[in-house]
């Protein structure tokens, strides 16, 4: 991430001083800082409501339920976390959100999931074998319907708007692929 | 009623039981369910303030770098090699902005989109479609969920998180060349 950080940095001033606008730069960092606040005070409505909903679910038994029904699927790519652990809830509530489009309670869920992945942590500051494969595996769009594009299509007047999405669920499971054998294989050789 | 018309009305409701589910569910189940939502909803100011610091710190990176033009001038050093390889010029920024930046990926989607002699159903149009779907803002994903844990090394999340948004643009021009070649 050090390595990045820097290059974005440093090619940025590259870039702005060939075009004679180094002025960007710094209107730049300084529109991405502002932009950084003003995404994560967004944040707090969504993530409140959907934390509070978490908390109901979980004293009504609902979260226990979801770890044991999701311990076969979870079990072979997170051995390190223990059967019945909420972390594994967590998890699968993250990517059921993720499937069914609704980003704003995948984050929540998502941070859930890491702050009780978290706990199993023996190193804090670096992330978990566990902890790098959750995160790969949002890197890759889960989402089995991409509503976002296909409303953006029909907007343009796309003839064929959901025309996309057997290609793009093909896609992603490749990408998804990718994501969790290189977690799994990386795990072995980055310390 | 047309296949969007049933998947964005899917999505709503399952939003919608989701909401009204769980607090009616805790409720037969004799939970306190408004003292269990407050008490859960508490966490989501701290949650939200603890992240800023990384997401200042990538945004900030990521807005100089773009506004100072530099994804422009990468664009057009690779463009000769990519669209070789079957990857439009017209969807080579995007393809370097969508793991840096969301809405900035989604900006270029809808220039695609409005550009006359593309559109949505030419190639480039469809290819972004497909590209935009099935990749993620990595770098998002990474401080955010890092962020919210104090991680600040990520050992190989970033590396298996750029080789998936790799995999994503490889099959993304594969499929759009079989499919609308």
């Amino acid at each position: 991430m050090n390595v990045v950080f820097v290059l974005l940095l440093v090619g940025a001033l590259v870039a702005a001083a060939v075009r004679g606008d180094v002025k960007a730069v710094g209107t730049g960092a300084l529109d991405g800082a502002g932009n950084a606040v003003t995404l994560a005070l967004g944040l707090i409505g969504v993530m409140s409501l959907w934390l509070g909903l978490l908390k109901i679910a979980e004293k009504a038994g609902l979260v226990d339920k979801l770890a044991r029904a999701a311990r076969p699927i979870f079990r072979p790519l997170f051995r390190d976390v223990p059967d019945g652990h909420p972390a594994i809830s967590a998890m699968l509530l993250n990517i059921a959100a993720n499937m069914l489009g609704l980003g704003n309670a995948a984050t929540p869920f998502g941070i859930k999931a890491m702050e009780e992945l978290e706990k199993l942590n023996p190193n804090p500051g670096n992330a978990t074998n566990a902890q790098a494969l959750f995160v790969a595996i949002n890197t890759a769009s889960l989402q089995l319907v991409p509503t976002t594009v296909i409303a953006l299509r029909a907007a343009a007047h796309s003839s064929d708007p959901a025309g996309i999405l057997l290609p793009t669920l093909a896609s992603t499971a490749c990408a998804l692929t990718v994501a969790i054998v290189s977690a799994k294989l990386l795990e072995r050789v980055v310390r | 009623m047309s296949l969007r018309h049933i998947l964005e009305s899917g999505s709503n409701w399952a939003l919608a039981l989701i909401l009204v589910g769980i607090p009616l569910y805790g409720w037969l189940k004799g939970v306190k369910v408004y003292e269990a939502f407050v008490e859960g909803a508490k966490e989501g100011f701290q949650v939200a303030v603890r992240i800023i610091p990384y997401l200042v710190a990538i945004l900030a990176t990521v807005g100089a770098f773009r506004a100072a033009g530099a994804m422009d001038a990468l664009a057009r050093i690779l463009a000769p090699i990519t669209s070789r390889l079957g990857l439009p010029p017209e969807v080579l920024p995007m393809a370097i902005v969508r793991p840096l930046s969301g809405g900035g990926a989604l900006g270029i989607l809808g220039s695609i989109f409005s550009t006359p002699g593309l559109g949505p159903d030419s190639y480039a149009g469809r290819l972004a479609s497909v590209l935009q779907g099935s990749t993620e803002t990595t770098f998002y994903v990474l401080s955010v969920y890092c962020g919210s844990v104090g991680i600040v090394r990520y050992r190989h999340a970033l590396a298996a998180g750029l080789l998936a948004d790799g995999a994503g643009l490889v099959a993304s021009i594969v499929i759009a060349r079989l499919v609308w070649g």
